[in-house]
């Protein structure tokens, strides 16, 4: 029995709930039927526009300025990739250059030390055979002066001591007998005065 | 007038009455919010569609963004069969979107907080994606009430279970966003209220509990637009790719 109230209470609660609420001022303006359809009215009108103009005119346009900016920055991805393999093979290149340079540098600068050693060591030679030949001929002038030394020394002594005794007792003197005493002197002491 | 928190969801004419045969069209609150929300919408995806810059501005990547959310929801939860339905998708979206949001503005109308809408809504959903599950699968599609792995003898509570389950679809998916929408105006208008009533001194404790309602409530908003949405999809999933 209570159960048999407590349904139809509640039945009678939901048949009359319209009612209810519309007669009450302070009830859910959600269930009053008034604008039910002038409601539905409206949002199939604004909802149905929205979707038309959406559809067909803005959303088509977003979907494509997304795909241009897409396969531009693609495009864009792929020139810049292009380009560091060009700047890349141009940078080998350049490190190859490079490479070859400092070895052709070395080259040279082993060339051109070769030569000038060479040179030194040539001219060396030949101012050595220059020295020595001066070497050689200034001997062979200081024996010649060495053989005429004596004789001149000899007539030298030969007029000093003559010019002397003039002096010193006012005689002339047999210049002959003069000349065989310094014969005599330097034969003996020759090796004294030269050292030979 | 603010003593009674449920005034704001009345509904009223603007302008003359129209009938066509017994029926009642004028233009009313209602009428009008749904007009502000969609030509909102449509200036503003307008605006964000018109040039197209590599650096875009801040209203195109705005609707660039907002495309792009709705197209990747799409894909994940309907996969790719569902990419003719995505103008309505976003349409739907973008449209219970603007309509919460235009509600949080003080002395506006919600336009779904009002059952009727939402119910209208989902009904079409609801109906349009039966549609579509007969025409993809024929009368395969009655499969979805025959999940496979189950025991012949739960068979046919099961498929009772199923069908009820199905049917509640609209009714759910209506009242949810109803009711979180009307109740959170409630809940902001009586917060008011009391900040009226307990005036100077004891009025700053529900303020600052109305201020943090009006975040909440915008992610209310935000986020029931998006359940709407989503769910949308998942029905459609179960109508492009049956799964039992």
């Amino acid at each position: 029995m209570i159960k048999k109230y407590f349904f139809h209470s509640i039945f009678l609660n939901l048949f009359f709930l319209k009612e209810v609420f519309a007669a009450e001022s302070g009830g859910m303006p959600q269930l009053n039927p008034e604008f039910w359809v002038s409601q539905i009215f409206w949002l199939t009108l604004t909802f149905g526009i929205l979707y038309i103009v959406l559809s067909k005119a803005i959303l088509p346009k977003i979907s494509s300025n997304l795909e241009l900016r897409k396969s531009q920055i693609q495009e864009n991805i792929e020139a810049a990739e292009k380009q560091r393999i060009e700047s890349d093979t141009k940078l080998k290149e350049y490190d190859d250059l490079i490479l070859k340079s400092k070895v052709k540098a070395k080259n040279i600068y082993k060339d051109a030390r070769e030569k000038v050693i060479k040179d030194i060591n040539l001219k060396k030679e030949v101012l050595d055979h220059q020295i020595d030949e001066e070497i050689k001929k200034a001997e062979k002038e200081i024996e010649v002066l060495k053989k005429n030394a004596p004789e001149k020394i000899n007539k030298i002594a030969i007029e000093t001591s003559s010019e002397l005794i003039k002096k010193l007792i006012g005689a002339e003197i047999n210049s002959s007998s003069i000349s065989a005493i310094v014969d005599d002197l330097s034969k003996r002491n020759g090796d004294k005065y030269y050292g030979n | 007038m603010a003593a009674n928190p449920m005034t704001q969801f009345e509904v009223y004419r603007i302008g003359p009455e129209v009938k066509i045969g017994s029926f009642d069209i004028s233009f009313t609150n209602a009428s009008l919010f749904m007009v502000i929300s969609s030509l909102a919408i449509l200036i503003i995806f307008n605006l964000g569609s018109k040039k197209n810059s590599v650096l875009p501005n801040k209203i195109q990547l705005l609707a660039e963004l907002s495309y792009i959310f709705v197209s990747k929801m799409i894909s994940e939860t309907a996969g790719s069969k569902a990419k003719p339905y995505f103008a309505f998708i976003f349409s739907l979206f973008m449209f219970v979107l603007f309509c919460n949001m235009f509600g949080m503005i003080p002395y506006t109308f919600t336009v779904t907080s009002h059952i009727i809408v939402t119910f209208v809504l989902a009904a079409f959903i609801f109906i349009g994606v039966t549609i579509v599950g007969f025409i993809k699968h024929g009368f395969g599609y009655l499969k979805l009430f025959v999940p496979s792995g189950v025991p012949n003898v739960l068979l046919p509570l099961i498929v009772v279970i199923e069908i009820i389950s199905y049917l509640s679809r609209p009714i759910s998916l209506s009242v949810r966003l109803f009711a979180n929408m009307m109740a959170g105006h409630t809940m902001m208008k009586v917060f008011g209220g009391f900040v009226v009533s307990l005036g100077i001194i004891g009025g700053w404790l529900p303020l600052s509990f109305s201020v943090a309602l009006t975040g909440l409530e915008i992610l209310v908003a935000f986020l029931q637009a998006y359940v709407f949405a989503i769910l949308t999809c998942i029905y459609l999933n179960d109508a492009l790719n049956l799964h039992h």
